[in-house]
């Protein structure tokens, strides 16, 4: 009995201990990315393209990657929305939400979402080599469009499949067909396709992998979709590899604007999905 | 009814069926595309001799994957020793004892944290983790490591994938009916006992599958641990000697790719390897957590 209770109480202390740990590290990166990054932040950072001698420590800001960033993040959003919407529509309204093509739809993005941007990257290279095109603004906004489609995808599908069969047996009763019985359904689903399309902006602006091959990388701020385009993240990669320190300290400021960036996008898909549930049939 | 909503229906429904089938050959096309690209490398050397050889001396012609395939196996596995056994302890306590109102707060600051973007695990990386290798850890060891290590890579990697285990651990839980816990306490058995002999045994396949989608994350993560594993392409003696996975190499190199030849070429097979790995290791688990699924619904 009393081995019992003394093996209970040690497990019981190794799930407390491990799950401080891992809050811990979680806490501890926010952290360390607040504590390093908000002395090198300043205003020139967010609001001046780079100067000359940018890179060893001389004047500017990361206005061109900030600005690149948003680029592809809305770019590839809105063109992963057009390919996701109509296929979540497809699978969920105008064949069977049981039938096989929607099984199998439902797997290939499950599969796809595990795939790393790095291979996404690759793919986004061979494309381009393959239509001649060179790292630009649009082989960037092509790839990551490759990386969130799943995201999208999945989390449209889960809110759309959720929505009751009532209220497709209500609009056809009405006389609507498919394509009209569509339209309500991507009303009462708003909110979820909101979490949905900034669940996946949060990916696309983090990405680095996908648009190292792709996007290039740029001091000016690209006007044309053919242009190369800097990013956020491979504006801290590149400069937390170099040597010199002022530069290294600008890439704890990006980092820090990146984290901002991305928490609050986090926090905003947080707050549709709670208006979903209220926005319950 | 006016045709004209008719029209616009059959219009729609053969649309969206084309974008619905694109989207399924996706996976075909990047499998294709990377083959496609792959094919000089594969025409020139064995595939044993490219998986199993480590000479990478691209310009004799020269591509052997194994140093690299070494480094993507020795950082992965290091995080799932890791971060496997926390994530479970965590996540049994979250779903077993915990009370609601933690729950509710820990919860969401762990899919918070699932958001945050690899570079920031990297520059994390170098900031803490690199530096206590190098000054506290090391020494203890070996004469002089940097700290930029195999080690430092797969504690970072840990800290990325514990969101995504103790996500699936979670649901993977829930889904075991309250009705086989309570049948075990009322038989008497306590709650660890409830845990260990119940809710573990009826949740091995979900842990499997867990396991395997954070294997799969591991093996292609690329920013993150480039940024603090040393790169340096030498089979690692010990964890503190720098290692060069897949993923890095194929990031690192795409500048020089296409002035050398056959290069682009090894690099997109490189590609391959991981997707055709990765794709069979997902398709694996989410095959295991749908079945997992279907049986809650019983």
């Amino acid at each position: 009995m009393k081995r019992k209770k003394i093996e209970s109480f040690f497990f019981k202390s190794l799930m407390i201990l491990a799950t401080l740990m891992i809050a811990g590290s979680l806490v501890m990166i926010l952290w360390t990315i607040t504590a390093k990054g908000i002395r090198s932040l300043n205003w020139d950072m967010i609001s001046k393209v780079p100067e000359g001698g940018f890179y060893i420590g001389k004047g500017g800001g990361l206005l061109n990657a900030i600005i690149g960033s948003l680029y592809i993040t809305i770019g590839s959003t809105l063109l992963g929305l057009l390919i996701s919407i109509p296929v979540v529509l497809y699978i969920n309204i105008y064949a069977r939400k049981d039938s096989s093509l929607a099984t199998v739809t439902r797997f290939t993005f499950d599969v796809l979402f595990g795939i790393p941007s790095i291979v996404y990257g690759a793919f986004g290279f061979t494309i381009m080599v393959y239509f001649g095109l060179r790292a630009s603004l649009l082989a960037g906004i092509i790839t990551v469009t490759l990386v969130i489609i799943p995201i999208l995808a999945r989390a449209m599908d889960e809110v759309i499949r959720r929505t009751p069969e009532e209220l497709s047996d209500a609009t056809y009763s009405l006389g609507a067909t498919r394509w009209e019985t569509s339209k309500v359904f991507l009303r009462q689903s708003l909110p979820g396709i909101m979490t949905a399309v900034l669940l996946s902006s949060g990916r696309a602006i983090g990405d680095a992998a996908s648009v190292l091959f792709t996007a290039g990388y740029t001091d000016s701020i690209p006007t044309s979709l053919s242009q190369p385009a800097a990013t956020l993240p491979l504006a801290i990669f590149f400069q937390l590899s170099s040597p010199i320190q002022e530069v290294q300290n600008r890439a704890y400021a990006a980092a820090l604007i990146l984290t901002v960036i991305v928490l609050v996008i986090s926090l905003g898909a947080k707050y549709f999905s709670k208006k979903l549930s209220k926005n319950k049939i | 009814m006016s045709p004209y909503r008719l029209i616009k229906d059959r219009i729609s429904a053969n649309l969206f069926l084309a974008l619905c089938l694109l989207s399924i050959l996706t996976v075909v096309l990047i499998g294709v595309g990377l083959y496609g690209k792959s094919i000089p490398i594969l025409k020139q050397s064995s595939v044993f001799h490219l998986l199993f050889s480590s000479k990478w001396k691209p310009f004799k012609n020269q591509f052997g994957f194994l140093t690299y395939i070494v480094g993507s196996l020795v950082v992965t596995a290091l995080a799932i020793v890791i971060a496997l056994p926390l994530s479970l302890l965590t996540a049994i306590f979250i779903s077993e004892y915990m009370p609601r109102r933690m729950k509710q707060v820990l919860i969401p600051f762990i899919d918070l944290l699932s958001g945050i973007p690899p570079v920031i695990y990297g520059v994390w990386g170098v900031l803490t983790i690199v530096p206590f290798i190098q000054d506290k850890l090391a020494p203890h060891f070996v004469e002089f490591s940097s700290g930029y290590s195999a080690l430092a890579g797969g504690v970072v990697l840990s800290v990325m994938i514990f969101p995504l285990i103790i996500s699936i651990l979670l649901e993977v839980f829930n889904s075991i009916p309250q009705e086989l816990r309570d049948a075990s306490l009322s038989l008497g058995a306590n709650q660890w006992e409830t845990i260990r002999h119940v809710v573990l045994r009826k949740s091995v396949p979900g842990i499997l599958a867990a396991t395997v989608l954070a294997v799969s994350r591991a093996l292609g993560e690329t920013i993150a641990v480039l940024m603090v594993c040393g790169n340096q392409a030498r089979i690692p003696h010990s964890l503190l000697d720098p290692v060069y996975p897949l993923p890095a190499l194929i990031a690192n190199n795409y500048g020089d790719m296409l002035s050398i030849p056959l290069y682009d070429s090894a690099l997109m097979l490189a590609a391959l390897i991981l997707f055709v790995i990765i794709f069979l290791f997902n398709g694996l688990s989410r095959i295991i957590l749908y079945r997992l699924e279907r049986r809650s619904y019983l």
